[in-house]
């Protein structure tokens, strides 16, 4: 694969929105990540496919969600974890990046790269359209006018399936929110820099059914207009929201497969016996 | 793989599903015997073996209904995958199948009820003796090979389906033979027919029995010859 390793700040475009098929818009190719010299997760090489939800499951301690950290370079921001291999992504330019490219930029990588947490992480201090409007001001096409910037957070929110729920409240404290309210409101932000690719941790780990009914919709909503990955406890969850399914265990990438045929059909007997309860 | 057995929190979700297990082996079971004791109704002309079946039938019928219900609220209350899924989908067919043979079985049943009043004797029997032994060979070994996943018997079992079919046509030519040399033996010919063509359904049954050992076995529908087109 063709690689440019120019992942500056600014310098990916977020125009060319033409949707090309078949192409693997997030790519890990024998990626290691470690805490100190103990290693989460050994050798993954997974293509996440443009414009898709891709889900991760297994059980607790399988090393999914250090895997998805690393896809936006979260993993290495605390202390002593380092990480080997490469992680790719093309750009909609259709420009090959390794995100671990020595003038990568993390902050850049992280504006096409977007994440939601588990818990929802509105910024208290702040209302809940400068929550949404955080990200622009680290990323270059930031917000010009106050103007251009209530478009930005008026797109966004609608695109988070929320705008219809606080477009009269939009000064207000983000933290009066409900708890899945807050979390479509992360989404929002995650959405504002317009990112080609958003991972999500666990996003409904701490939602009640009907906010968790609502994110799910709104990854179908999402799905032809962006690459999701997400990581998820809940197998039922996977099922529903993805169209890819991959299964880690001990670190290690199991089986991969389109979810349909991973929750009928696994071809690995692991991936079977997680699946179907039968794991210690 | 260091631990394989079951979490607690599955262990409820997995005694059900060998209750669901038990029952559809319960149900093969009676719905086997109301094949045998049909056939052999038919072989003996004893029109009291022929009443038995028809009475037994309700039992099979019942357990149809408790093998569903069982499977949809599994389905509905444990979200099940992977082979698990397909043993729930598959069981419930499967039970739907074997109310269809004991249906055929008290249709052979009222058949050799008739037989009995019309006190004629033409006797393409070993025929249909044969097609009885071979359709009631297939349900059983489909059973097994579902009961036991065995893809290869399962696919076995499918081939054999055509064994069948052309004895059924051997009957056929027989009873036609029978009518028109001797009038007289028409209603006779046309119950037997009426078995044939029930054994004959019996055979095609096991095959679907068969397709769903397959399916869970594998995990690949081979139904319809969807196997070949997909490759």
């Amino acid at each position: 694969m063709a690689t440019n390793s120019s992942l500056t700040s600014g310098a990916l475009a977020s125009g060319g929105q033409h949707h090309v098929t078949d192409i693997q818009r997030l790519a890990s190719e024998g990626l290691t990540a470690y805490f100190g010299s103990a290693a989460a997760i050994r050798g993954i090489t997974l293509g996440v496919p443009d414009r898709s939800v891709t889900a991760i499951i297994g059980p607790s301690g399988c090393g999914k969600s250090t895997f998805l950290r690393c896809l936006n370079r979260m993993h290495e921001t605390i202390q002593g974890a380092r990480v080997d291999g490469r992680v790719v992504l093309t750009a909609r330019d259709g420009k090959a990046l390794d995100i671990y490219a020595k003038s990568a930029n993390p902050i850049a990588v992280r504006k096409h790269i977007g994440m939601v947490f588990q818990r929802p992480t509105p910024f208290p201090t702040m209302s809940i359209r400068d929550n949404v409007a955080a990200g622009l001001k680290v990323t270059a096409n930031g917000a010009s006018t106050p103007r251009r910037t209530d478009e930005i957070v008026e797109r966004a929110l609608r695109r988070a399936a929320l705008w219809e729920e606080v477009k009269d409240r939009l000064r207000t404290s983000a933290v009066a929110l409900s708890g899945g309210q807050q979390q479509r409101l992360c989404i929002a932000r995650a959405l504002a820099t317009e990112p080609e690719v958003i991972l999500l941790d666990e996003p409904t780990a701490s939602l009640d059914p009907i906010s968790t009914q609502r994110i799910e919709e709104l990854l179908h909503e999402l799905e032809g207009e962006m690459t999701i990955v997400v990581v998820t406890h809940n197998m039922q969850q996977a099922a529903r929201v993805s169209s890819r399914t991959a299964f880690f265990l001990n670190g290690e990438l199991i089986e991969t497969a389109p979810t349909r045929q991973l929750f009928t059909s696994p071809s690995d007997s692991r991936t079977e016996a997680y699946i179907t309860g039968r794991f210690g | 793989m260091s631990v394989l057995e079951a979490t607690t929190g599955y262990r409820h979700f997995h005694q059900q599903l060998d209750t669901l297990k038990q029952r559809l082996l319960a149900m093969s079971e009676r719905a086997e015997s109301l094949v045998d004791l049909a056939v052999d109704a038919l072989l003996s002309r004893d029109a009291a073996k022929a009443e038995a079946v028809i009475v037994a039938d309700a039992e099979v019928d019942q357990l149809e209904i408790e093998i569903e219900q069982l499977g949809i609220a599994l389905l509905a209350l444990q979200q099940p995958m992977a082979r698990d899924l397909r043993f729930i989908i598959s069981a419930i067919k499967i039970s739907s199948d074997l109310e269809r043979v004991g249906d055929h079985a008290v249709n052979i049943a009222q058949s050799v009820e008739r037989l009995s009043a019309l006190g004629q004797a033409i006797m393409p029997d070993p025929e249909i003796e044969e097609m009885a032994r071979r359709a009631r060979e297939m349900l059983g070994d489909a059973l097994d090979a579902f009961v036991r996943a065995d893809g290869a018997l399962a696919r076995e079992v499918c081939r054999r389906d055509d064994q069948v079919d052309s004895l059924h046509d051997g009957v056929f030519r027989i009873l036609v033979t029978h009518m028109m040399e001797n009038p007289h033996t028409i209603s006779a010919a046309m119950e037997l027919f009426l078995v044939s063509r029930n054994l004959e359904r019996v055979a095609d049954l096991a095959t679907n029995i068969a397709e769903d050992a397959v399916y869970l076995a594998e995990g690949k529908q081979i139904k319809h010859h969807n196997e070949e087109r997909a490759s």
